[in-house]
């Protein structure tokens, strides 16, 4: 029978999937976010208090510091069942444990890189290869900067071969929904 | 020159986070993450006595929406957010669906339904 009772409160729920867009700051992630997003990017903030110091331990309390991190985020509808949205990770290393939150169940991630400053690019980079999360290196063709083919940058940042470079442009919709496919394709390239 | 009070920003929240949740960081139903989608099971006029917070998220969760996009609509931490969803699931007045598979990776289907709407939208 596939009658539907229309009574009924819909409680079928959208799936929602995640993309993180990493890279150093500055290097454009909420523009990218911005330019694929239906919704302006909106902004998240977690607090994070120093590691390491147990919660029940109330004794430590004024002596604990708290930093809030913001997290700029977007969403692409897909269909009425299936939600994707990108978030632009807070770039400095001693935010790697929000890493941790933010890169568990998400699909893939986008690093993207500036030539002018790749060495900034390392500590996102080792993080994805650690944790054995999927990531395609995007460069951002800023205005004035040197031109890279895919390939020098592939050598400069000592990539696994079967990693993918594009270049792309952040500002750009189409450019970078072409990123987020050619992530998306790679990550169904991999072996199970 | 402008009054005092004209220079208090009336959008501040006189209360701080973790005193919203009676200082709790942890929900005490359900495991939200970032992209957990949560639903309203009723209409946001009937008084049931709930924190401003908790009203205001039965209000923005009168359609699916995610736990960050709450959490940047009230304008309160992500964490904190989740300890009130945690409450509200308790008292069925919200219904969620975490990611699927909760902490794994998207299934291959999803990720080709994905790949074809960024073509085709």
């Amino acid at each position: 029978m596939d009658s539907v009772r229309s009574d009924a409160v819909p409680v079928v729920l959208p799936t929602a999937v995640k993309i993180l867009i990493a890279g150093h700051f500055g290097v454009g992630k909420t523009t990218m976010v911005g330019a694929v997003s239906e919704i302006r990017p909106l902004r998240t903030e977690e607090m994070l208090t120093d590691a390491g110091i147990g919660v029940d331990d109330l004794s430590g309390v004024e002596a604990k510091t708290h930093t809030t991190v913001a997290m700029d985020f977007g969403r692409i509808t897909i269909s009425r069942d299936l939600v994707l949205y990108l978030f632009g990770t807070p770039g400095q290393d001693r935010f790697s444990f929000l890493w941790d939150e933010l890169a568990a169940g998400a699909i893939g991630a986008v690093v993207l890189a500036d030539t002018r400053r790749l060495k900034e690019s390392f500590a996102c980079i080792d993080y994805f290869e650690e944790r054995e999360t999927p990531f395609v290196v995007a460069v951002n063709c800023f205005d004035g900067g040197d031109r890279f083919t895919p390939a020098d940058v592939q050598l400069a940042l000592n990539l696994d071969p079967g990693t993918p470079v594009l270049l792309c442009d952040a500002r750009d919709r189409t450019s970078s929904r072409a990123v987020l496919v050619a992530l998306l394709q790679h990550v169904l390239s991999l072996p199970v | 020159m402008e009054a005092p009070h004209e220079q208090w920003p009336d959008a501040v929240p006189v209360v701080r986070p973790y005193a919203m949740t009676s200082g709790r960081t942890t929900p005490v139903r359900g495991a939200f993450d970032l992209i957990s989608i949560v639903l309203a099971t009723r209409p946001p006029e009937r008084d049931d006595g709930l924190h401003p917070e908790s009203a205001q998220i039965i209000r923005h969760s009168q359609e699916p929406v995610s736990v960050a996009e709450l959490a940047a609509e009230l304008d309160l931490p992500a964490g904190t957010v989740m300890v009130l969803l945690g409450d509200l699931l308790a008292q069925r007045l919200i219904v969620t669906r975490s990611p699927t598979p909760a902490r794994g990776v998207a299934s291959r289907p999803v990720i080709e339904a994905v790949i074809h709407g960024l073509s085709t939208l």
